[in-house]
């Protein structure tokens, strides 16, 4: 309703001044694009400013960053690995922020599915002894399932009682760690340690590494099946959003909820169950963390900021489920290396300033700048 | 009794960081931006305070430089979401990331660094003999606390009684009728979005160098500028109740750090002693209680029909169909 008329910002006393126009017509393809490889220059161009603040050498560290997780064949897998939580997680953010559901807690939801998974090796639900093929479905389905009430308790709280959704999930994302610390200094501890014995073998997800001697290629590859549940859950994802009924709801929520309304969609309905999905992705990514990388229960490596990192690459690929394979990798790349970068924040920095710089940048999608004289206005 | 007026004295320190990010967070909202970037700018301001502080030996030069950072980087989100009319939830969450990052790259080995100078303490003469409250407010505080003090009812004054106060709540509530009476809307916001960066930057400096000293990354806050913005939903807006969820919050803070200490507990053993584990269920409280101040909050401003300010979360532009 709002789109048709100039924003007008005013300048004083000079010939020129910008005019934002708001884009009536769709801008071509390749243009959305652009804006984000941009964005995402300028982004490492702060960033290489604020590295060389810090008394580091911004292009080394940038070279250092593609060779660490681009460089070989090992390298990559092992990008691929730290790529696989990410996009679980960033598909979790990105079904929610369709609807406009700001679900923060994709890293409590990990954290908790991770939880599930384990409780089914640790409790244990099921001997050790169990073959790997009712194992691992078993334990998929615990995370799935606490990652799913993780996220039904906003999800709940939202709609029946107005929580903001924002705070509720940051707030559980704490819990959630305290939740798993308990469990692994009081009662799975092993020997003392912060974290739970190892798994059986039968309870991981099988790796490249495992097939080496029928591929030989394969060897010392830590790529594992999370991968391809990943992938399978993006198109799934993909089709659900953009072909389903169910996901034309979500998307008319997002899009215009007073419309929904009058077209009879159940919104409270839809928050639930929608908040209950995200929560499944994230906890599916924490139970293929746990069983496919950790194996074991243990908070640091889970804890990891994934479900953070999720948002950003949400919002990098424009929620679009299949571009989000594709940006989950870049930034799996970018976690990997820089573990051995230092000052150690920087990963996490240039996240930061990407993620700014992009939403810097969606102003270019929705408005033209035009540079108009004064005195030819009027 | 002597032991609850230690915690509840400790807990009013606690609570003064709480008390500076809401207050921000309230003048920053009133005017109709919602910052979720408070986590990001007070880790920030404890880290710039904490670094200048050890560097120049001047905690009180710590403070200002923790206030005119937090305060500049809070500009970031203004230009994204005033000028650039993004979306307030994404640029603020952006604004806590950038926040968190570039406070771990700057305050990189911060943490081992020695001992610095600390804010001074004191004890006011006369209030501090009153019996209870002058233990607990007037006895031995950091004077941010007594800053504190003298913020609350300054802040609430200036909301509900001055002009400009009466401009903020208009630029919040109605921006279209606000610029027609030729207030500057975008200034107004911009400048609001500054008071609230630098009152989280306050609140950074505060944590630092007052009330839990040192640098430790990102548990130096543990997710209290969260908490403050959920305050601020409790408090309705609203300076005095801030400054009681704040001072809550706080001694709950305290309590649960102190109650693992004693072996004893109103005469029985003390299960948090014994069973040091349980502690990790305490740390969870201050979480769940502010889900819960939440639901309340939230349920209180349905029954009274009073909610946020109206134009919260919504870009203003010049010329378009308002709210």
């Amino acid at each position: 309703m709002s789109e048709f008329t100039p924003a007008k910002k005013t300048r004083k006393r000079f010939p020129f001044r910008l005019r934002l126009e708001p884009r009536l017509e769709e801008p071509p393809r390749w243009y959305p694009a652009l804006v984000s490889f941009l964005a995402i220059v300028v982004a490492l161009v702060f960033g290489g400013g604020l590295i060389a603040l810090a008394g580091g050498d911004p292009i080394r560290s940038y070279i250092h960053i593609a060779k660490a997780s681009f460089g070989s064949l090992g390298v990559l897998s092992d990008t691929i690995v730290k790529a696989t939580p990410i996009l679980l997680t960033s598909l979790a953010c990105a079904v929610a922020f369709r609807m406009k559901l700001w679900n923060i807690g994709a890293e409590g939801q990990f954290i908790m599915g991770a939880f599930g998974a384990s409780a089914v090796v640790l409790i244990p639900l099921l001997p050790p002894e169990t073959p790997r093929w009712i194992f691992l479905p078993v334990m998929a389905l615990a995370g799935i399932l606490l990652g799913a009430l993780w996220g039904w308790i906003p999800g709940f709280l939202k709609a029946y009682f107005g929580v903001n959704e924002i705070i509720s999930t940051l707030m559980l994302n704490y819990i959630a760690v305290s939740w798993v610390n308990f469990f692994i200094f009081a009662v799975w501890t092993e020997g003392g340690f912060q974290m739970s014995p190892k798994f059986p073998k039968t309870a991981w997800l099988p790796r490249l590494a495992d097939y080496a001697k029928a591929v030989p290629a394969f060897r010392g590859l830590t790529t594992h099946l999370g991968l391809l549940i990943g992938l399978v859950m993006a198109v799934l994802l993909w089709f659900v959003v953009n072909r389903s009924r169910w996901g034309y709801e979500i998307r008319l929520i997002g899009d215009n909820p007073r419309a929904a309304r009058y077209a009879g969609i159940n919104i409270r309905r839809n928050i639930v169950l929608v908040m209950m999905l995200s929560g499944a992705l994230a906890g599916l990514g924490g139970m293929s963390e746990v069983s496919g990388v950790v194996h074991r229960l243990q908070t640091s490596p889970i804890a990891a900021g994934y479900g953070f990192t999720g948002i950003i690459v949400a919002w990098l690929a424009k929620l679009n489920p299949l571009v989000i394979i594709l940006v989950s990798i870049l930034f799996g790349a970018l976690l990997l290396a820089g573990r051995e970068i230092q000052p150690s924040g920087i990963p996490k920095m240039i996240q930061g300033i990407i993620l700014v710089c992009l939403i810097a940048s969606d102003f270019l999608l929705q408005y033209r700048i035009r540079i108009v004289r004064v005195d030819e206005e009027n | 009794m002597e032991a609850l007026i230690i915690i509840l004295q400790a807990g009013v320190g606690t609570g003064t960081v709480l008390l500076f990010a809401t207050l921000g967070e309230v003048f920053a909202e009133r005017s109709g931006v919602l910052n979720l970037g408070v986590e990001g700018m007070m880790l920030i301001g404890a880290m710039s305070a904490y670094s200048v502080a050890l560097s120049t030996g001047d905690p009180w030069l710590g403070v200002l430089v923790a206030m005119l950072f937090a305060g500049a980087i809070s500009q970031i989100h203004a230009f994204i979401s005033i000028t650039l009319l993004a979306d307030q939830v994404v640029s603020g969450l952006a604004l806590t990331f950038l926040g968190t990052g570039i406070s771990l790259v700057l305050g990189e080995g911060l943490s081992k660094a020695g001992a610095v100078s600390l804010l001074p303490t004191l004890s006011v003469p006369l209030l501090s003999k009153i019996p209870l409250i002058g233990p607990i407010f007037f006895t031995n505080q950091s004077v941010m606390v007594y800053i504190g003090y003298l913020l609350t009812p300054l802040a609430w004054y200036y909301i509900n009684y001055t002009r400009p106060g009466l401009h903020l709540r208009a630029v919040g509530e109605y921006p279209a009728a606000a610029d027609a009476l030729g207030i500057n809307v975008y200034r107004l916001r911009y400048l609001y979005v500054l008071v609230g960066g630098m009152l989280a930057g306050l609140a950074g400096a505060t944590i630092s160098l007052a009330v839990s000293p040192g640098w430790f990354s990102e548990l130096t806050t543990a997710g209290q500028g969260w908490i403050a913005v959920g305050l601020v939903i409790f408090a309705q807006w609203d300076p005095l109740r801030a400054a009681a969820g704040s001072y809550a919050f706080g001694a709950l803070r305290r309590l649960i750090l102190d109650i693992q200490g004693p072996t004893q507990l109103f005469g029985f053993p003390n299960p948090f002693y014994y069973n040091p584990y349980w502690g990790f269920f305490l740390q969870m409280l201050p979480y769940a209680f502010t889900i819960i101040v939440l639901v309340i909050g939230s349920r209180e401003a349905v029954r009274k029909r009073i909610g946020a300010p109206a134009a919260l979360g919504t870009p203003y532009v010049r010329g378009e169909r308002g709210v």
